[in-house]
């Protein structure tokens, strides 16, 4: 058997806090391939990375802030949101990315997702949706399917899924798109697309939780994936409305949303600012 | 376009003399919801913070305010909050973020009477235990009380000095009678203002640990997007600021967090004292409250009853020491307090039975009248309670 050839740097060691390593996920989860992908778009997309910032709630997706060797910030469940809203709007220079899970966005913080898209902080929020509570051990989530097993649902989810580019782009978001972990190149060119958009951006990743979702829904991390590759359908001109997820009929991918309105904070300054204060700022550059 | 420091005479509320405090301290991030009694506060703020460079935001609840304002501070900017007591109860979760992670912030709490909705346009004292515990873990906090529009500005000034000083969230507990006083309140130059800001890194960004001491014995603090690539986390972590789940380092950590405030009470608590030199009883009171026990000392000692009062301006650290000795040689500790016992508990612990303590209180709705606490004193020099 040939030797693996020696490897003394992995391409991401700049970005990746090595002395964290190893990272606390599951082999076969795939929030690694969603956490890669976001910093390789962060790199790719040329934004200053001195003044990028990650943000995370709490969960399994929530511990990439611990990874990324940013300025970062691990905060409490489900208020990464508004925690990166009040630190983008105190310095707008800084480009401010949440890397979440689904349970922390869209259960306990799904009110400051919506509220945030509304007024269009120019955000960029990074989902991985693995359709349950993974750290706590494989709870149903606001993303679970209809009738899918859960350590609380053990006969089965009796209540649907949100179907999140519709949320977030009935609520306002400006750049809306789906990928899985499977499908790297999109999902990276989104994330960077997503990042360069001025104004809330939302990309969601599904992702396998083998050990809490598909243990209990006989779909290995393998499974998963094959779903990813066979049941799923890019298309880019998908009405929101026509994204829920339906693992039968087929899961539709693709970027769906992009489009430009003023940002939070370019309403609230020329709105709520002097225009003495505007004009003196423009005087002094 | 108005300063950002008001220099000049007014009459205004304690709720707008809370707002220009902070402007004056330099607060330059409000993130508010509407609540009364506090609702002037972010009025007020979000009038004044655009015209001096601030911003002020609306935010979907006191979750989320709380969360905001701690999001600024780590960017770098000076952020307050306020509330009143049902808002209060949500911001406990995120007030811990704030004390974990050592983000100085400023809380003001205009007081309404509770449990629950309760009254809320009628002041009370009632959240002083939820102050010192109410989020949950151990840890200290500072919490500050006015008993005026006039103190509330220079309070409010302190508040953020302290928050800076020790990287701590700071309480501004007022109530509600203070927020909607109007009186003379004097705002001095800018340059007659005493402002402090948060200890800053020194030397290589490499080895900058985040969560190191400073010569202070505060750790300096990094902001966001200034290339220190620092981590922060409300998990129990080091002084690089990474989670480490081991006994060792919750210990380390609370030392850290508990004894910045332990070892500087001198600093951190303010006290004022009224005709004690002589006292055989002493008030101790606070906020709204120890306006009325101002008149009942006069009254009392009118009466023959040897009274005095000894203000807790610093009710957070609780001020031990100074109870102590007095517990030694006076003959009784009232305290006066609109609500059924909370610091009046300490009190008695202080007081460790070298003197009886009473109290007078009212479960909130209304201030307690000087002639209840000198009646009460009057019972207590007679040895009837
Ligand atoms: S529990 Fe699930 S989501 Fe969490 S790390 Fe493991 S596989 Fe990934």
């Amino acid at each position: 058997m040939n030797q693996p050839r020696k490897q003394e740097t992995h391409p991401l060691d700049g970005l990746l806090r090595v002395d964290r390593i190893p990272h606390i996920w599951c082999p076969g989860c795939g929030i690694g391939t969603a956490f890669s992908a976001s910093l390789i778009a962060m790199r790719e997309s040329g934004i200053d990375l001195e003044k990028t910032v990650m943000v995370s709630g709490i969960g399994c997706s929530g511990r990439g802030a611990g990874y990324v060797n940013l300025d970062s910030y691990h905060t409490t469940h489900g208020r990464a949101i508004p925690f990166a809203t009040g630190m983008k709007l105190a310095k707008p220079e800084l480009n401010v990315v949440v890397f979440s899970g689904d349970g922390d966005l869209f259960a306990i913080g799904g009110n400051h997702f919506i509220h945030a898209a509304r007024r269009n902080v120019d955000l960029t929020v990074v989902c991985v949706n693995n359709f349950n509570y993974g750290m706590t051990g494989g709870q149903v989530a606001a993303t679970t399917p209809i009738n899918a097993r859960t350590t609380t649902t053990p006969a089965g989810n009796p209540d649907g899924p949100f179907n999140l580019p519709l949320l977030a782009y009935a609520s306002g978001a400006t750049y809306v798109a789906r990928w899985t972990i499977l499908h790297t190149r999109e999902l990276m060119e989104s994330i960077q697309e997503a990042l360069l958009n001025r104004g809330f951006s939302f990309v969601e990743i599904l992702s396998p939780c083998p050990i809490n979702y598909g243990r209990r829904n006989k779909e290995s991390g393998i499974a998963s994936l094959k779903i990813y590759q066979d049941k799923t359908i890019i298309r880019n001109d998908a009405r929101p409305w026509e994204l829920e997820i339906d693992f039968d009929r087929g899961i539709v991918l693709g970027k769906f949303i992009e489009t430009e309105r003023p940002t939070c904070t370019d309403r609230y300054d020329s709105t709520c600012r002097p225009k003495e204060l505007l004009e003196g700022e423009k005087t002094l550059e | 376009m108005r300063p950002a420091v008001l220099t000049g005479e007014y009459f205004m509320t304690g709720d707008v003399a809370c707002a220009e405090g902070a402007l004056a301290a330099g607060c330059r991030f409000f993130g508010g919801y509407p609540i009364t009694p506090a609702t002037e506060v972010a009025e007020h703020i979000a009038g004044r913070l655009p015209e001096v460079g601030g911003t002020f935001i609306q935010m979907e609840d006191e979750i989320a305010a709380m969360a905001s304002i701690i999001g600024a501070s780590c960017a770098g900017v000076k952020s307050m909050t306020s509330t009143s007591g049902p808002g209060f109860s949500l911001m406990m979760e995120n007030i811990g973020l704030a004390v974990c992670t050592e983000t100085p912030c400023v809380v003001v709490n205009v007081q309404r009477a509770g449990p629950s909705t309760g009254l809320p346009t009628q002041g009370a004292q009632g959240d002083m235990m939820q102050a010192r515990w109410g989020s949950h873990g151990h840890y200290e906090i500072i919490a500050l009380a006015p008993s005026s529009p006039q103190e509330i500005f220079y309070l409010t000034v302190e508040a953020f000095n302290l928050s800076e000083t020790y990287r701590s969230p700071v309480l501004v507990m007022t109530d509600e009678m203070i927020g909607h006083l109007s009186e003379r309140v004097v705002i001095p130059e800018a340059k007659k203002i005493k402002t402090v800001s948060r200890p800053r890194p020194k030397g290589s960004k490499a080895r900058f640990k985040p969560f190191e001491p400073g010569p202070s014995g505060v750790a300096p603090m990094a902001s966001a997007g200034e290339g220190y690539h620092i981590h922060v986390t409300g998990l129990t972590h080091d002084q690089r600021g990474y989670p480490v789940m081991t006994v060792e380092t919750q210990e380390a950590m609370m030392a850290q967090i508990m004894g910045k405030i332990q070892r500087n009470l001198d600093d951190i608590i303010r006290i004022e004292e009224y005709r004690l030199e002589d006292a055989e009883f002493v008030i101790v009171s606070y906020g709204v409250s120890a306006r009325t026990s101002l008149a009942a000392v006069d009254e009392a000692r009118e009466l023959g009853i040897k009274a005095g009062l000894l203000r807790l301006i610093t009710v957070w650290p609780f001020p031990e020491a100074r109870i102590r000795s007095l517990a030694k040689r006076v003959r009784g500790l009232v305290t006066v307090e609109i609500n059924l016992g909370q610091i009046h508990l300490e009190v008695e612990r202080c007081a460790a039975g070298q003197a009886p303590s009473l109290l007078v209180g009212h479960p909130g709705g209304t201030i307690i009248p000087p002639g209840r606490v000198v009646e009460a004193l009057q019972e207590f020099s007679r040895g009837g309670v």
